[in-house]
């Protein structure tokens, strides 16, 4: 759970500042290869992402001495790169279809660029980061085989264990831990949707109400 | 000093600009591109009984400078028969996947793109459900259906169809049927959102000029959704050819693909150097689809 919270938020950040570069920015150096390391990491193999990364902690261990021992940080970077790739594929969509006149009018009446991001830009997009950052959550608490090349001996994420125990065949502690997850999800679910229509038909009325007046 | 103060000021403004930009570029060099490079340095070492289990591709003894580049793991890859047939069990798989998938997606998709408002945000909703529940749980439920005890077993000889259970689970069969059903949300996604953008007024428009709906549909709403299926099926294809997870649980000793191949080697003879050939040359293969599916992604996130 916590491994899959601070990659997720961590991936939020990364993923938006990627896609805010790619839709915002016009054309630069170095363009074309971060567009690249932007959408190859949604299509790449697991066992591959897994791999590579592994190697890279093992040679950076060699190198530089950290990380010294694998868990925690390096099931965060290894999430957090993978993660950051929905992220932004989500979060660009959104910035292409908001309005760029209020951003430009913002920087016309001089508010510098930095302000204008997080006054207007991440407000409007704050749903599209929301959607992001559940997605990076989910994916990260699912994922099995990078987990399992990047951790140490000792860190044991739930799939791990889950797969474990699959693996020998039908258990009943992974039945009542599916029902668990299952009713989890759709009582979540229930309440988004619940919370969805109520808002919904408050602006339906609000805007009845400015019709009428 | 005014025209200074503003050459200060775009300077800064460069400068916040390039530290914006060099975030994710270096983030993503660093953990994602570098790795590669280290697959492909370790592929070309030898392995050995140590830790880390490979040798050293450069060393420095007695004032030279001795390179070792083995070429002997990718020649083993060659030589022995198992991986070949696993690649090409992998492709083999994969498209076959990745064809179903298009075939259940798109009618699904289009009928989603029609739907009335409301009813496309439950539908929306009911495709991605599934994908909030954990993925190993979906694969262990699918272990119980296709099971010689599992439901369609004891459905079919309860009916009196079938006297003894076929048998499906640890088949080719199933091993595609986990792939189709856990991709095909990644299939149904941008179909759907290719056909919600397909401009209504130019099918009014064939319908307008005498067109038959099976002949609007064939010259106008698939060639416009091209992109959608590009981008659907690429992203089906190339993570099912790597898929580790569901032949595992699914497969069976005949079904041989790359991405058990490639852990077993890894976890089971701990032989990194063969992995990393392994990987090296499956990434090899995948060239051609990612180099496709980037160049239509990155028209979407630019444009």
């Amino acid at each position: 759970m916590r491994f899959a919270f601070f990659a997720a938020s961590m991936a939020v950040c990364l993923g938006t500042v990627a896609a805010f570069v790619m839709t915002r920015y016009g054309h630069f150096r170095g363009k074309t290869a971060l567009s690249s390391m932007v959408t190859a990491p949604l299509v790449m193999p697991e066992v591959i992402t897994g791999l590579s990364l592994l190697l890279l902690f093992v040679q950076m261990a060699q190198l530089i001495g950290w990380p010294a021992d694998r868990g925690m940080a390096t099931i965060w970077i290894a999430h957090t790169t993978f993660c950051s790739a929905y992220v932004a594929v989500v979060v660009a969509a959104r910035l292409r279809e908001v309005d760029r006149s209020i951003e430009e009018a913002a920087m016309d009446l001089g508010s510098p660029p930095v302000k204008t991001f997080f006054f207007v830009t991440l407000p409007v997009i704050a749903p599209a980061l929301a959607a992001g950052w559940l997605l990076a959550f989910t994916l990260s608490l699912d994922d099995l085989v990078i987990a399992s090349f990047v951790s140490g001996p000792r860190d044991n994420t739930l799939p791990m264990v889950v797969f474990s125990s699959v693996r020998m065949g039908v258990s009943p502690k992974i039945n009542a831990l599916a029902t668990l997850i299952i009713l989890t999800v759709s009582l979540a679910t229930l309440l988004a949707w619940y919370f969805m229509r109520r808002s919904e038909a408050k602006r339906q009325s609000v805007i009845q109400q400015g019709e009428e007046a | 000093m005014m025209p200074s103060r503003i050459a200060g000021l775009i300077k800064r403004m460069h400068l916040g600009r390039r530290a914006v930009i060099a975030f994710p570029l270096v983030w993503l060099t660093l953990f994602f591109l570098l790795p590669f490079a280290l697959v492909l340095k370790i592929s070309l070492s030898e392995s050995a009984i140590a830790i880390p289990p490979y040798g050293p591709l450069l060393e420095y003894a007695d004032q030279t400078l001795n390179i070792f580049l083995n070429l002997g793991n990718y020649l083993f890859l060659l030589s022995d028969s198992l991986y070949a047939a696993a690649y090409w069990g992998s492709i083999k798989t994969a498209f076959v996947a990745t064809v179903v998938c298009l075939l259940i997606g798109y009618p699904m998709a289009y009928a989603m793109a029609r739907a009335p408002g409301r009813l496309q945000l439950i539908l929306l909703l009911l495709v991605m459900l599934p994908s909030w529940t954990s993925f190993l749980i979906r694969v262990y439920a699918w272990m119980g259906i296709l099971s010689n005890s599992g439901l369609i077993n004891n459905l079919l000889m309860g009916l009196g169809v079938i006297d003894s259970p076929l048998r499906m689970m640890n088949t080719q069969f199933s091993v595609i049927v986990g792939i189709v059903y856990a991709y095909l949300p990644f299939m149904v996604l941008p179909l759907y959102a290719h056909l919600t953008r397909l401009d209504n007024s130019l099918l009014e428009a064939a319908s307008d000029l005498g067109s038959r709906k099976l002949n609007t549909f064939l010259k106008v709403t698939l060639p416009l959704s091209m992109g959608g299926i590009i981008a659907g099926s690429m992203l089906v294809f190339i993570p099912a050819v790597g898929e580790f997870v569901i032949p595992e649980l699914l497969g069976g000793p005949d079904t041989l693909m790359i991405g058990k191949v490639l852990w077993e080697e890894f976890f089971l003879n701990r032989d990194w150097p063969v992995a990393s050939a392994l990987a090296m040359v499956m990434l090899l293969l995948l060239l051609i689809p990612l180099v496709w599916f980037h160049r239509y992604q990155s028209r979407e996130l630019e444009e």
